[in-house]
């Protein structure tokens, strides 16, 4: 019997003005890096160019500090609560106002589903500036003291992965504390970035409260150890949290970091089946798996494993892999050529290892960045697949047999970000949610997100919480 | 310790002072000992210097126990910490002669230090089961889940311990960690050892679980590097180390598996010690899930 296909439904690109290139956003305004070569953004699911983008040196990492520290000192520091409040609700509507551009552009930038970045990041990010614009004239009943005072500048430097979604988990805390910042976007993904920074010479926010610095390593490094910054925050890899973590040794600046996680996702015979296979694709191919807390260690009792495994696969075999901007999409691009060459390796690595790989037929586009959704079975806990971040639609399959086996196979691992559980019987959601040493541990279902909930790793996940009142104690001395 | 003649002349019976780890107390497997003057440099007794193997065994122990401690419920936790200072208040006197031996107090300033220490003891008693309730919370998300926050230990913590304050500072940095769930290696004054010693003798007839304090005597420039670089330690309390390079170089170390690092800073002992020492070695979990019917 033959299937319903779908006819393409590609979201407009007009509502999109792309400018050839870009600046830095430094003291309120878009300046020429002084000593950095200009690198192109490319559209992952076509390599078009897409702009090309400044690379900040540290002479224009050090011009951003001294503005965010002019700001920090002559404007945002000594304003009232009250009025930081409102540039943060009117940041807050103008990204609603503009949130069919930013979904477009994101999806352009980075390859996501435009149902993604439509209806979760973008709508996300207008709730995370309204929840924290609610905190900035209510500091002192935060539960940090009577006295919470802002660190300063905030150096802050965020992954491709969520691009406008970070950025705001970043500097909406940030803003509301009373720091100023210095944000520098991922490589691959910036023009969002840049975006944000048009929304806040619309908001009439004061120069040098915000900046945006583009580049990689080099501007991310130079930012991080620049001494004029009181405050770090990092999302990203390990292991460059690592090495942050090092860099900063010695120093008073305060530090907090979201690392890489490898979740389990847990899944107990009784759980009810069509929901649990929904939540585990969502867990693992959502955002092509370019999730921090993705539930890439999927651990099934083996008592329903030949059921739970038939269904996957055949759920699978209904995902459709394409344009991002297409409404139908359920797999986007991989972000960059570098990316799709470590899943590929890493997924190499698995069927050299033994494991047994599994892809559902799909037509990959010819040209950008794709990796079909794939599962590994017959994985064991020592398998490299099992153990490192892929960060791609990239499943591996273990199976147990008592609650307790599954807790000690889902902390086996360096990491603690997240992790899935699946049954009907509350009480043994409670008895798991209890041993699981994760920070955030999803009950028949996963990757939830509010600006409300506190989020965050345990162990090599890194330290410190977004979101939340506790998101907001990260900016806050006391 | 020794205390004042009466009137009839007796040889007092002089203790050796060993390490505590994992409820026992070994001697320094090294076989070293180094001495312990009192303030004016009169010999005290010979203190065990605890080794880096040492180090390893007591964060073995620290492991081993955590499972068990912070399964506890809040409850009993608070119930073992009080009854640390009930049994300290039992050895008032020892402590007392201790602190005012190793710090150069007068024995009316050190009973203060000492009360200071079991108040801090049972202050910390009481935050057990109200952590979760001023740190955790209730999350009004925007969709149809019941969603909650709450704190948990994070593991393993070494502690190396202030070098001034021997006991009162000590009590700080160890009741903060433990009353969570966490369990602890400290690291104690290297030229005032002698209270950590006691302490861990009342850690052992208080129903403290063997293993959720330990404490070693020795050098923290010399030990805490193991401490800071092992992999199965999740934080580290750096307030003993006096020199700016050294921490630096500790707390490089403690990012090799991400720990969670407090740097050394200006304390006073005496003062109210607020949360951020309790929130220093939490985690925070949070949980979903959906709610119908």
């Amino acid at each position: 019997m033959g299937r319903f296909e779908y006819a393409p439904a590609p979201e407009s690109r007009a509502i999109v003005d792309i400018k050839s290139s870009y600046g830095l956003f430094v003291n309120g305004q878009f300046v020429d890096a002084t000593d950095g070569k200009p690198f192109k953004t490319v559209s992952p699911a076509s390599e078009e160019v897409l702009a090309e983008v400044s690379e900040a040196g540290p002479a224009d990492v050090d011009k951003a500090v001294r503005a965010a520290r002019k700001a920090y000192d002559k404007v945002w520091g000594p304003m009232s609560g009250k009025d930081r409040a409102k540039y943060l609700f009117r940041i807050a509507r103008l990204v609603q106002e503009r949130a069919r551009e930013l979904a477009v552009l994101e999806s352009l930038d980075n390859g996501k589903p435009i149902r993604e970045s439509r209806d979760v990041d973008i709508p996300l990010v207008a709730a995370h500036f309204f929840y924290y614009a609610g905190w900035a004239d209510k500091l002192e009943y935060a539960g940090v003291g009577d006295d919470p005072r802002p660190w300063g500048v905030a150096g802050q430097v965020i992954p491709w992965n969520f691009p406008m979604l970070m950025l705001a988990w970043k500097i909406a805390p940030a803003l509301a504390a009373g720091n100023t910042v210095v944000l520098k976007p991922a490589e691959t993904t910036p023009l969002t970035a840049l975006a944000f920074a048009e929304i806040c010479q619309q908001a009439d926010l004061p120069p040098g409260v915000v900046n945006i610095v583009t580049g990689a390593g080099r501007t991310g490094q130079a930012l991080v150890e620049h001494w004029g910054v009181d405050k770090v925050a990092f999302t990203g890899s390990t292991e460059v949290g690592r090495a942050i973590a090092k860099s900063v040794a010695g120093t008073d600046k305060a530090v907090t970091l979201e690392l890489g996680g490898k979740a389990a996702n847990i899944v107990f015979e009784d759980a009810p089946i069509d929901q649990t296979i929904e939540g585990i694709v969502n867990g693992i191919f959502f955002n092509q798996g370019h999730v921090c807390c993705a539930g890439s260690r999927l651990l099934v009792q083996e008592s329903v494993y030949d059921e739970v495994l038939a269904r996957l696969k055949r759920r699978m075999g209904t995902l459709r892999v394409g344009d991002p901007l297409d409404k139908n999409t359920d797999i986007g691009a991989i972000n960059s050529s570098a990316q799709l060459a470590k899943i590929r390796e890493l997924s190499q690595i698995g069927e050299d290892e033994g494991a047994e790989r599994w892809s559902p037929e799909c037509e990959l586009p010819s040209e950008g960045y794709w990796f079909p959704p794939t599962v590994f079975t017959g994985v064991s806990q020592a398998h490299r697949i099992a153990r490192e971040e892929i960060f791609g639609p990239v499943l591996s399959v273990l199976t147990f047999r008592t609650p307790a086996e599954a807790v000690e196979k889902a902390n086996n691992t360096p990491f603690g970000l997240s992790a899935g559980i699946w049954t009907d019987k509350g009480s043994r959601i409670l008895w798991m949610a209890n041993q699981l040493r994760a920070g955030v541990v999803w009950a028949n279902t996963f990757n939830r997100f509010d600006p409300t909930s506190p989020f965050g790793g345990y162990k090599e996940s890194g330290y410190g919480r977004e979101g939340g009142r506790h998101g907001l104690e990260a900016y806050l001395a006391h | 310790m020794p205390t004042k003649d009466t009137a009839t002349p007796r040889l007092e019976v002089r203790k050796t002072y060993k390490l505590y780890i994992g409820g026992a107390f070994p001697r320094s497997e090294s076989g070293r000992s180094y001495v312990v003057n009192d303030a004016k440099g009169k010999f005290l007794a010979n203190a065990s210097q605890a080794s880096r193997k040492d180090a390893r065994d007591a964060v073995v122990a620290a492991r081993k126990a955590f499972g068990g401690w912070h399964a506890r419920t809040a409850y009993n936790r608070g119930q073992v910490l009080y009854r640390i200072a009930e049994v300290m208040e039992g050895r008032h006197q020892q402590f007392s002669a201790e602190v005012a031996a190793g710090e150069g107090l007068s024995i009316s300033k050190a009973r203060a230090v000492v009360d200071a220490s079991i108040d801090r003891w049972v202050w910390y008693a009481g935050w057990a089961d109200k952590l979760a309730q001023v740190v955790g919370s209730s999350n009004p998300v925007a969709g149809p889940y019941f969603d909650f926050s709450l704190p948990e230990a994070t593991g393993v913590v070494a502690v190396l311990a202030p070098q001034d304050s021997s006991l009162l500072g000590l009590t700080s940095v160890i009741a903060p960690a433990i009353v969570s769930g966490n369990t602890v290696v400290a690291v104690s004054s290297y030229e005032r050892p002698l209270p950590a010693v006691t302490l861990g003798e009342v850690m052992a007839t208080s129903d403290v679980p063997g293993g959720v304090v330990n404490i070693l005597t020795g050098s923290a420039s010399e030990i805490g590097p193991w401490l800071a670089s092992h992999q199965d330690v999740n934080a580290i309390d750096l307030c003993g180390i006096t020199s700016e390079d050294e921490a630096r170089d500790l707390e490089i170390a403690a990012a090799g598996n991400l720990k969670r690092v407090r740097r050394p800073a200006e304390e006073d002992w005496t003062a109210d010690q607020g949360l951020s020492r309790l929130t220093q070695y939490l985690e925070l979990k949070t949980v979903w899930h959906p709610i119908g019917v």
